[in-house]
């Protein structure tokens, strides 16, 4: 025990004296919670429009000042002719521009329909369909206001009502929270155990500890031990930071994300062991978690891209990325409050995963030099 | 069982038959040898002669692919944990953490052996007295001598009954390897075996034994003095010519054996019996005459070494040096 905790004491000199290891330690999950949280988002706000309106007339003005009114949108400019869309989307001066039809009111009134362009700039896809649904459905409720009206009641109405759950502002920081809490533990269990068992190699001090009569398994769980604490104390700063400036809530039992977390943890360190026993350089063991662990973790993990909407073989590789599983689990626990039994088939997946790396990298761990 | 236990006392170290191979290359042929326990025994050879590979192997570090290895009466592979209690071992790369002082390296592998700094103190304290000024000191911004130091504390900071020094003194300047080997010599006075390797023949004076090795096998194992003694002609020392063009001179006339520089002076053998005054006559009739000295002089290691390792025939590398 006294040498597992002269071990482990080593293993924090190490962290504490290297400022790299230290910045990517606790300086990267801060940077990434307030970049992610802040300024890499899906949401829009106050997205500049264009209005071309040669109609002018009161059902155009209560279209265009219900729109204005949302906090999507902002005034960019009133257009004169529809020549000019083509130049104010080009300058870049607006996201989109809405055009009524010549007598629009008169029209809408008369035969019950009227023509709303909207042009978006789909330049940024995503923010154009964003735009477009935004606007849609705002021109769409108007519609139905009015016609409730002039029906006053006669007709049979169809109200649809929509909800979103668990994330009503479709805030994106609900989805990243989750999201960074697997990348940072990937990060800082896998990654960085297995450079810091590499550099032992590197440095010819595995060779040393080898020499002496410490076991396999006291010598990895003496390099192990302070990144599991510190991946807890990471994990708990972005949770912390998500619930107090992004309101991200913690619906669930905290207990039962902890232990989550601590089997996520767990074997992300068995995967950081395995690297290390090929990789015999610090720079080939990041370059194998990068390439093989970091990059599916963030692309294919259901974090950046929805898995439904990838091809069919990315789908599947999918299910060999323990981060997948471990999404689902935080985003169930955290958003929606969900209880063990409804995301025990993820947990015995995960589980299975951490047995299988600790027994291929316990099996790999060489009592020699290679 | 009472054979056993006096073959175990009679040797810290056995070999036999070793062989290691890496891919193609053939890195010990066969080796045999023991060292006695207490004995301080010297592995010389040039670079790739395997002298890593044998310490390494006897470190229970690397498998042999043939032979038998034991130390201390324990086989290296069976047996290996308990040769690690029991071994210091100093690669031949420095290889403490670099990021620690002094204090905390010595700590470490303290604590990492089970011991304590205080409880083997006695053993290190000479050593140790001369680095803890800068006992706060990365080992990283040490000197190369001062490196040393540290890490053969390391490797003795355990107590262990022999002792594994790969290299020890490469790299390092030459008043710190004579206090290396002083320190050695103390270290040997506390009945510790030590198997120390170098490339430096001089060094192989301060051996009990030693043994010769190059490219994976053994030349010849012996006390240094018996090495020497056992040279087989008459070894002249010739100084005071320009050592290249007497090389070249040399080597081409058929009387010569041998001839190698050492530093200033020229070392010379012929095929048959020649007196030191026949040789400088065949040096004036070559031109070189004037101040040139001839003094039969007794062989050192490396005269061994080389007429070893030419096999008797005319070796004649030295001359590009």
């Amino acid at each position: 025990m006294k040498r597992f905790l002269g071990f482990v004491k080593k293993e924090f000199y190490h962290i504490f004296r290297d400022s790299r290891t230290l910045l990517i330690l606790f300086g990267m999950p801060i940077a990434q919670i307030l970049l992610f949280g802040y300024a890499v988002t899906n949401e829009i706000k106050e997205a500049k429009i264009a209005i071309y309106d040669p109609a002018k007339d009161e059902i155009t003005e209560a279209i265009t000042q219900r729109l204005i009114a949302t906090p999507y949108y902002q005034l960019g400019a009133y257009l004169d002719n529809m020549e000019q869309a083509e130049e104010v989307m080009k300058a870049n001066k607006v996201k989109q521009v809405v055009m009524f039809e010549p007598g629009f009111g008169e029209k809408f009134q008369r035969n019950g329909t009227a023509t709303i362009r909207i042009i978006s700039d789909a330049t940024d896809p995503n923010t154009a369909n964003t735009l477009q649904n935004y606007s849609q459905a705002i021109i769409l409720g108007f519609q139905q206001e009015q016609q409730a009206a002039a029906a006053q009641g006669s007709m049979p109405q169809i109200a649809v009502q929509t909800r979103m759950r668990y994330n009503p502002e479709l805030k994106g920081v609900f989805l990243f929270v989750p999201g960074l809490i697997t990348i940072i533990l990937m990060l800082v269990s896998a990654m960085m155990t297995s450079i810091s068992i590499a550099r032992e190699k590197e440095l010819g001090t595995m060779e040393l500890l080898l020499a002496s009569p410490m076991k396999p398994i006291q010598i990895i769980l003496g390099k192990v031990t302070p990144y599991i604490l510190l991946s807890i104390i990471n994990a708990s700063v972005i949770l912390i930071m998500g619930y107090y400036i992004f309101g991200v809530p913690i619906a669930g039992s905290l207990l039962l994300l902890s232990l989550e977390m601590i089997l996520f943890i767990v074997s992300a360190l068995c995967l950081g062991i395995l690297i290390s026993t090929v990789a015999k350089t610090q720079q080939v063991a990041l370059m194998i978690s990068l390439m093989g662990l970091m990059l599916p973790t963030i692309l294919l993990s259901g974090f950046m891209f929805p898995i439904e909407n990838m091809p069919g073989i990315l789908q599947i590789i999918s299910h060999i990325i323990p981060a997948r599983w471990f999404i689902v689990i935080v985003k169930n626990i955290m958003l929606k409050g969900s209880e063990f039994m409804m995301i025990w088939k993820e947990s015995v997946i995960l589980m299975g995963f951490t047995i299988f790396f600790l027994a291929v990298s316990a099996r790999k761990f060489q009592v020699r030099l290679t | 069982m009472a054979i056993t236990q006096r073959a175990a006392g009679e040797y810290a170290i056995r070999i036999e038959k070793l062989e290691k191979r890496y891919g193609d290359t053939h890195a010990l042929k066969g080796l045999s040898f023991s060292v006695k326990p207490g004995e301080l025994f010297g592995l010389i050879g040039p670079d790739g002669a395997g002298k890593t590979s044998l310490i390494r192997i006897l470190g229970t570090l690397v498998l042999a692919d043939g032979g038998y290895a034991e130390v201390l009466g324990h086989e290296v592979v069976k047996d290996y944990r308990k040769i690690r209690q029991k071994m210091g071992y100093m690669p031949g790369r420095f290889s403490l953490y670099q990021d620690l002082t002094i204090k905390e390296n010595l700590n470490l592998f303290a604590t990492i052996f089970g011991t304590t700094l205080e409880e083997n103190y006695e053993l290190i304290r000479e050593i140790y007295v001369q680095i803890e000024p800068f006992k706060n000191r990365r080992a990283g911004a040490l000197s190369g001598g001062m490196k040393q130091k540290l890490a053969l504390c390391c490797a003795l900071i355990h107590a262990p009954e022999v002792l594994f020094l790969d290299e020890p003194t490469t790299g390092v300047d030459a008043v710190s390897r004579k206090e290396f080997w002083e320190m050695l010599g103390r270290l040997k006075s506390k009945g510790i075996t030590m198997l120390v390797s170098t490339p430096y023949m001089d060094e192989a004076s301060l051996c009990d034994r030693v043994a010769l090795i190059q490219e994976g096998e053994i030349l010849q194992v012996d006390t240094p003095d018996a090495i020497e003694a056992a040279f087989p002609r008459s070894l002249y020392g010739i100084t005071g010519a320009d050592t290249y063009s007497l090389l070249l001179a040399m080597r081409a006339d058929e009387r010569t054996a041998s001839v190698h520089a050492f530093g200033d002076s020229v070392h010379f053998t012929a095929k048959e019996a020649i007196s030191a005054a026949s040789l400088q006559s065949m040096l004036s009739e070559k031109g070189f005459a004037d101040g040139v000295e001839v003094k039969e002089i007794r062989a050192n290691i490396e005269d061994c070494f080389m007429e070893l390792m030419s096999g008797g025939r005319l070796a004649d590398e030295e001359i590009s040096k």
